[in-house]
């Protein structure tokens, strides 16, 4: 049996007593494309905040290529708060800061665009090469790493080729229009050399004709970069054009699973979303 | 228009020459020297708080603090061994810093010379550790805390330095005196007033090539958002210590050259409205701009102890007194200005710009466009 | 060191920690509104002290205090509207710095017009009538101080909890924009919270300075950061825990002094600062929150 690449085991993640994730298990595996989905306010983001370490989880673990990167259990006030079942199965505490999550390979856009603001856009994607900078300090000051500086420029440049924006590189990154900006952060997100990407809303905001074109741009990358991907979305034509499964999510518990045609005809998904009718 | 690469660096080496030869004629005791040197001393501190405000987004206000750590390590290593007992009068010296300062001043004809110079970085890399000690704590906190703390720091730092306790290493609160002036180098080839304006330019020229490199990207991330720098991959802790430790190492540097400068130093020489009026230069030349940082350098120290003096004095016009004008009055005035500016004038003189030659060629064509207009317009209607 | 030494120092203490209390609850309140830290509010507490050296000169002291209160809350007041109101919408590190203009700008002010040689703080009759209780004596204004500040919080808790405009600052505090959507009147609300910082801070000048004797220009720095110390101590926001840090660090300040470690005793302060600022960030009494990513 083949490693899942990500996978999510009893994830809770509680804040006092708001239960955001409840118990949430859930795999991905190699090359596909899987989204996760659910009404506003299910505990979407905060699942990806907890497997990109920015939340360590109430309880429960996350495990990359069947390696464990997060982990925790009750502790402290969540001992008594704690709602959830499965207490004590989990003993570890792993609590890595984001960034080593990213150089693990798991790279991740932002529901709310998070680009550097007032730097170009040749600066936002150098800066997630940093990670990799072979050179020191010291090198790094005396230009002693020059071959290294051109090469990440160059990587970078093809980068913002890719998604259109090699012109504009060095324009302000706020002065780029809203869809440019999506384009932008993912291709922030390429520059780390993921294998596993995180994509938050990717489609927020657009009109059904961007919506379309950047179907197919995932699809495009995934291949080119062989990534596998996990998404979460509101844009339905885009969820069931591109998923190879999805998750749906509401009160932070997981509802149903399944093929975009399994997931669309599952009534309990339809009363999450539409509600029940009055008998 | 964008001039050729060659051409820029012409311009650059005859501007240095100029500036160079330009300090070389000027009397060392002239006012105008003295106003230049504490401009230069300033700048190297003010661009090193940019480099950590400005860039990295942290607002520290702990200049003052590790500017004294520079200068008393500086002052304690360089003051000749003979005035000791003079400036030590009260509790007499440690021996064992004595001596050493006597092998020291034993040494070799290269060592002597080079001596003063390595003061300078000791008192810096002395700066730089208190720096990253105290960042392992203070770092993780928010923006506002993080001044208040390293407010607080250099309080402490002050309070140590002038304690009874520490008489016999910094002579408490009676300072250090007979401190000498800057070194010459190079076997005089340079002069020891212009000493200072090359160690400056040399501090501000390494701020600048970090700044331009990978980690100043880091660190420029690391203003703009945290929380995607670090899904970027930037270990915030890792750099932001890095900012911190650096930026304070110059900051050292700085007060080591003060320390020389001054050639008498004590606690009250860094209270906090040294870090104030660091503070207020880099405000003045625009948070984000290392030009604008030395620019307002200079132009803050000329003016202040220059000719805004000129309303310290009572001004009588034909006979008539003018009200408002006598001592105190030019620092109500500056503080007026300064005011204006983080009123009015948020970005400072430069913005988040640098120095481009670019711009300093296009401006005979800025000068056209905003006034060429007005005086067409002013012949064709009349 | 005798019994009666040490309950000498106490009640010295305990005076001083007042005069703290009252300043730190000026700083809790802005911050807790504002989110701003007013470095310029010890420069007021600073203003009030002179506007009593020139009140106390020309009108009999009954007139002079309410005066005085009254000067410094209209300069409180004025600071806002002019250095702070306009960058409501800027960064944050603008608007302190902004804080620290001011500061520096007042700072000068007074060195201008009053020198920066100390100037005699006036007699406040009543105040400094002397008590003997055993053999511990001290001045009237030692013993009122504690009481002073003890009603004063009474009161204004009973204002934020049970009043109108207490409940606008209770909720501004909690969320600036969302009060503004629901018809609060921000700017009143920032008013009244500067008003209240500022006759507090009137108040505290009264009680710190008849001990103190003089007032220089630069009589307003450190109390100020000491008190925002104490703020923080108790927790930013809480007006009863901004008391409590008063009074710790005023007690604490006395005794270090008493025990000839003087130059520490400033250097405590901050030590005190960090070592909160490292453990318990949210302080004695204050509440914790997590930001949305």
């Amino acid at each position: 049996m083949s490693a899942h690449v990500l996978e999510l085991k009893d994830v809770t993640m509680q804040f006092g007593g708001v239960v955001a994730v409840d118990s949430l298990s859930l795999a991905v595996d190699e090359g596909e494309i899987v989204a996760l989905i659910g009404p506003n306010g299910a505990g979407k983001t905060t699942a990806f905040n907890v497997v990109t370490g920015v939340y360590p989880p109430t309880n429960g673990e996350v495990r990359f290529h069947d390696r464990v990167i997060v982990s925790n259990r009750p502790r402290g006030k969540m001992k008594k708060l704690y709602a959830g079942s499965s207490r004590g199965v989990y003993t570890a505490s792993v609590a890595p800061s984001p960034d080593r999550i990213t150089k693990l390979g798991i790279a991740r856009t932002f529901q709310n665009i998070r680009l550097f603001k007032d730097l170009t856009v040749l600066e936002n994607v150098l800066i997630a090469k940093h990670m990799n900078i072979k050179a020191g300090l010291f090198s790094a000051v005396f230009r002693l790493n020059a071959k290294e500086e051109r090469q990440m420029r160059e990587s970078a440049l093809a980068l913002l080729k890719i998604v259109g924006l090699e012109d504009a590189r060095d324009e302000v990154a706020s002065s780029l229009p809203y869809g440019k900006q999506r384009h932008l952060e993912i291709a922030r997100a390429l520059a780390t050399e993921p294998k596993l990407l995180l994509l938050d809303e990717p489609a927020a905001g657009m009109n059904p004709q961007e919506t379309d074109e950047l179907t197919a741009f995932i699809r495009r990358i995934k291949e080119d970069f062989h990534l596998t991907v996990f998404m979460i979305e509101h844009h339905m034509n885009l969820v069931m054009e591109i998923s190879d499964r999805i998750y749906v999510i509401d009160f932070g518990k997981q509802i149903a699973e399944g093929t975009p045609a399994q997931v669309q005809d599952n009534p309990v998904v339809i009363a999450a979303y539409l509600g029940v009718e009055e008998a | 228009m964008k001039t050729k690469k060659s051409t820029k660096r012409i311009c650059s080496v005859l501007a240095f020459a100029a500036l160079l030869a330009f300090l070389y004629l000027l009397d060392p005791n002239s006012m105008t020297m003295k106003l230049l040197q504490k401009g230069a001393i300033l700048a190297v501190v003010a661009a090193s708080m940019n480099l950590l405000n400005g860039f990295t987004g942290l607002f520290s206000l702990g200049q003052a603090g590790f500017m004294s750590i520079g200068a008393y390590i500086t002052a304690l290593l360089t003051i000749p061994v003979k005035s000791l007992d003079g400036v030590y009068y009260a509790g007499g010296m440690s021996e064992g810093i004595r001596a050493f300062k006597m092998a020291m001043e034993a040494g070799p004809a290269w060592l002597t010379s080079v001596y003063p110079f390595l003061a300078l970085i000791l008192g810096g890399v002395a700066a730089a550790l208190v720096a990253a000690l105290i960042g392992i704590p203070v770092l993780r906190l928010k923006s506002d805390y993080l001044a208040i703390a390293t407010l607080g720091v250099s309080e402490i730092i002050r309070a140590v330095v002038s304690s009874p306790q520490m008489e016999k290493i910094t002579n408490g609160s009676y300072g250090l005196n007979k401190i000498p002036n800057f070194p010459e180098m190079f076997g005089g080839a340079v002069p020891s007033k212009v000493t200072p304006f090359l160690i400056a330019a040399v501090c501000i020229a390494l701020m600048v090539l970090l700044i331009n490199s990978s980690y100043g990207r880091a660190f420029k991330a690391i203003r703009e958002d945290e929380t995607a720098a670090e899904a970027m991959g930037v270990n915030l802790f890792k750099h932001k210590e890095m900012a911190f430790v650096i930026s304070s190492f110059f900051t050292g540097v700085g007060g080591g050259l003060l320390a020389m400068y001054l050639r008498s130093i004590d606690a009250k020489t860094f209270s906090i409205a040294l870090t104030y009026d660091i503070l207020l230069i880099i405000v003045i030349g625009g948070i984000g701009s290392m030009t604008g940082s030395v620019l307002s350098a200079f132009l803050v120290t000329v003016s202040k102890e220059g000719f805004l003096r000129f309303f310290d004095e009572t001004l009588t016009i034909g006979g008539w007194q003018v009200p408002l004008f006598r001592a105190g009055f030019r620092m109500v005035i500056f503080s007026i200005l300064l005011m204006a500016v983080v009123l009015f004038y948020r970005r400072g003189i430069m913005g988040t710009k640098e120095f481009s030659w670019d711009a300093v060629f296009g401006l005979p064509g800025w000068f056209k466009r905003k006034f060429g207009r007005k005086a067409a317009r002013g012949g064709d209607g009349r | 060191m005798s019994m009666t030494t040490i309950l000498q120092h106490c009640l010295t203490g305990i005076s001083l920690g007042g005069a703290y209390a009252l300043i730190a609850i000026g700083y809790t309140m802005v911050y807790g509104i504002l989110r701003l830290i007013n470095f310029a509010h010890g420069e007021i507490f600073m203003m009030a002290g002179y506007f009593m050296i020139f009140c106390m000169s020309s009108m009999p002291y009954f007139v002079a205090i309410p005066v005085v209160i009254l000067v410094t809350v209209a300069l409180g007041v004025a600071i806002e509207r002019a250095a702070y109101k306009p960058l409501r919408t800027a960064p944050r590190m603008s608007i302190m710095i902004s804080a620290i203009g001011v500061s520096y700008l007042l700072q000068n002010l007074a060195t201008y017009l009053f020198t920066a040689i100390p100037r005699g703080y006036p007699e406040i009759p009543f105040l400094k009538q002397t008590f003997h209780i055993k053999d511990v004596s001290a001045s009237l204004v030692t013993f009122l101080t504690p009481v002073l500040t003890i009603v004063i919080v009474v009161l204004l808790m009973l204002l934020i909890n049970h009043t109108k405009i207490g409940m606008a600052m209770r909720a501004v505090s909690k969320d600036f924009e969302t009060s503004q959507l629901m018809g609060i009147k921000i700017n009143s609300v920032i008013s009244v919270t500067f008003v209240i910082g500022s006759a507090l801070a009137a108040v505290g000048s009264i009680l710190y300075f008849t001990d103190r004797m003089s007032v220089t220009p630069f009589s307003g720095t450190l109390p100020g950061l000491k008190c925002f110390v104490a703020a923080v101590f108790g927790g930013i926001g809480s007006i009863p825990g901004a008391v409590v840090g008063g009074f710790l660090i005023g007690i604490t300040e006395t005794i270090l002094v008493a025990l000839g470690y003087s130059t520490f005793s400033d250097a405590f302060t901050f030590i005190l600062l960090i070592v909160m600022l490292l453990f318990l960030p949210t302080g004695l009494f204050g509440e914790k929150s997590t930001d949305k990513v």
